[in-house]
């Protein structure tokens, strides 16, 4: 299992410099126009100059040589230089990433802590008012685009409830105010609520007509425990394989609900940087992205291992 | 020494094998007839029509089937009605000034935009470009991603190289993809169905190739590949008819997929340009005027014609896939 992990983690770390390597190579077949904001009024010399002071005029393997050597020897992603101009990129993304992962993690926590009952209790009812209910929840929350319901949720709160509309800058630290943090929090999670309760839903619902919950009904076990004895358990190993991917999409933070509420997370910075073309940002984000994904892939296996020790993650064949 | 089934055969027959086998026809097809249905147990069973009569049952689902064709069908004869206005057309008043914000009324069925523009001609315009674009991804990306998808999952050799490209393609941002897209086409229908086509193939070809190795190795394959069936033979007869429901339901779902994917590309500033009306194009159009209770109409028409749209998918996606699969037919 150690040698396993040793090995994964070795491959992952040459796909990571794959993934570096040709997101390096396309930032840079952008327009040179969109390096400069003032493009048309500059001289030839001038847009020269402006490429030579960003390495751009350099052949692409020499470009990629000096990138790899600050990131190798001094663990230096570079300089911001549109974003923030020359600030380092780790300082920019550092006070952003703990916003964003709280943000996330707690509509993680409301999502799993309403999702999975929710879940089980249509398993239970299947075909039932309870389950139809359910059933209207999800698809309400599949067909109205994010965009929308997060804006109804922001007027409801605000018109009817009285929150604040705007929030003051200070308001979305790691500390700060708990009452602001209820509505992102909220809408965040009403997404990942109703796929968790999608998915636990068809998971115990197949479990439940397997052979061992008729062999525990024949022994006499209330149906209460066999679901939670039993069931749950079987039901939850496939499920767990989606939560560090959930955890990932955290990281990655909301631009709707980040720029709705303005909250200052990672959410729509890459989207930002790419338009705008800072480069060094652009890279310093795919790391950090790559290295939660590859990451998280790996947890979750451990997490499906430990949970259910029938699943061999090294023996051939192990999950036939 | 002759199984008892062979002889029960024989004697319903009134043939025994050996002269079966002997006669010039015992090879050709049999064909269906109906006297010989009780003796023989042979059906004209078709999978498509047990298929198509299963699905004719769903009532609900055939309703929405029909109101999405009603839907596609009016977005493209809505223009050629009579007092119908142009959705770029900018209308004005008798003093030239253009007629902004208009509320629903007789002239304009949905009011007029913050420029003028007829929402409800800019409705039925916006519902075919986002239907084009959602069908046309949805129908790319099943081509693409089912043909990686078979040989990731089939072919053994392959399932390092491509599940490293996978990786690898998984983590370059879409945003990346989208602007490199429009810097080369000019910015159109085409380019973004290309663009999203490029990005969205890549779950399509994961999700196959998950389906795959799970059905792979299954006894029927086994014995197939024994009696020495070609590759291509057994994933065009043994492999991709067992996942038609399954793909028929992921193809449903993306089309609401591809078409959520452009109200996003629209909001983060690559969409199409507002000459082309979308949904993607009217929801963000409305989304900046939530804030005015009045004007609230012209968020929420768009809104509920996509609603429409995604949950009839959703629901004709899984009342197909139920009746695609043969267990549920009678």
């Amino acid at each position: 299992m150690f040698l396993y992990l040793v090995k994964r983690l070795l491959r992952s770390v040459i796909t990571l410099f794959i993934i570096l390597t040709v997101v390096f190579v396309l930032v840079r077949q952008m327009p040179i126009s969109g390096y400069f904001p003032n493009y048309e009024k500059m001289s030839e010399a001038q847009i020269k100059n402006g490429l030579h002071e960003m390495k751009l005029d350099l052949p692409m393997h020499e470009q990629l040589f000096y990138f790899y050597k600050d990131l190798l020897t001094k663990g230096d992603l570079g300089m911001s230089r549109i974003y923030r101009n020359n600030v380092p990129v780790a300082e920019i993304l550092a006070p952003k990433i703990p916003i964003s992962i709280k943000l996330g993690s707690l509509s993680l926590l409301v999502a799993l802590l309403f999702g999975l009952p929710l879940g089980v209790i249509m398993a239970r009812n299947k075909g039932k008012f309870l389950d139809q209910l359910g059933t209207g929840y999800i698809v309400v929350i599949e067909a109205v685009p994010a965009a929308v319901y997060y804006l109804f949720i922001q007027l409801f709160g605000t018109e009817l409830l009285g929150m604040p509309l705007i929030n003051s800058p200070g308001t979305f630290t790691t500390s700060g105010n708990t009452a602001a943090w209820i509505l992102p929090v909220l809408s965040m999670s009403l997404g990942n609520t109703a796929y968790y309760a999608m998915w636990i839903r068809r998971y115990v619902v197949d479990e439940s007509r397997k052979d061992y919950v008729t062999l525990a009904r024949m022994k006499g076990m209330s149906s209460g425990k066999i679901l939670s004895r039993h069931v749950f358990r079987n039901a939850f190993v496939p499920m767990i394989q989606y939560i560090p991917t959930s955890f990932l999409n955290t990281v990655i933070g909301s631009i709707y609900i980040e720029s709705l509420y303005g909250v200052p997370g990672m959410g729509g910075l890459l989207v930002d940087v790419v338009k705008r073309q800072d480069n060094a940002m652009v890279l310093g984000i795919v790391l950090l992205y790559a290295c939660v994904g590859i990451i998280g892939l790996i947890f979750g296996d451990i997490l499906m291992v430990t949970l259910d020790p029938r699943i061999s993650l090294t023996k051939r064949g192990g999950n036939r | 020494m002759k199984h008892a089934s062979v002889d029960r055969l024989e004697k319903s027959l009134s043939v025994t094998l050996e002269e079966m086998l002997a006669s010039p026809h015992a090879f050709e097809p049999a064909v269906f007839s109906e006297q010989d249905v009780e003796r023989t147990g042979m059906s004209n069973y078709s999978y498509w029509r047990s298929t198509f009569i299963a699905f004719r049952k769903r009532t609900f689902a055939m309703f929405l089937l029909c109101l999405v064709l009603t839907i596609l069908v009016f977005t493209f004869v809505q223009p050629h009605l009579p007092g119908q206005y142009d959705p770029v057309l900018v209308n004005n008043n008798e003093m030239g000034l253009p007629l902004k914000n208009q509320q629903p009324n007789e002239t304009f069925l949905m009011g007029t935009n913050n420029i003028g523009q007829d929402i409800w001609a800019r409705l039925w315009a916006g519902t075919r470009t986002s239907l084009t674009i959602g069908i046309s991804v949805a129908v790319i990306e099943a081509i693409i991603g089912i043909f990686i998808g078979v040989l990731w999952g089939y072919i053994r050799k392959l399932d390092f190289i491509l599940t490293e490209a996978y990786n690898v393609l998984d983590n370059i941002p879409t945003t990346l993809v989208l602007i490199l897209v429009s810097f080369i086409m000019r910015p159109g229908m085409q380019t973004i169905i290309f663009a999203l086509s490029l990005t969205g193939w890549i779950g399509m070809a994961r999700f196959i190739r998950n389906q795959i190795i799970i059905i792979r190795d299954r006894d029927y394959n086994i014995a197939s590949r024994c009696l020495g069936t070609g590759a291509f033979r057994i994933i065009l007869r043994n492999l991709l008819p067992y996942l038609v429901s399954v793909i028929m339901l992921r193809m449903a779902l993306s089309i609401p997929g591809a078409i959520g994917s452009e109200v996003f590309v629209t909001y983060i500033g690559l969409g199409l340009p507002a000459t082309i009306p979308s949904l993607g194009n009217l929801i963000n159009t409305g989304r900046s005027l939530m804030m005015s209770p009045n004007l609230r109409y012209q968020l929420i028409y768009p809104t509920i014609l996509l609603s429409i749209v995604t949950i009839s998918f959703y629901v004709i996606g899984n009342a197909f896939s139920d009746a695609a699969d043969p267990k549920n037919h009678t």
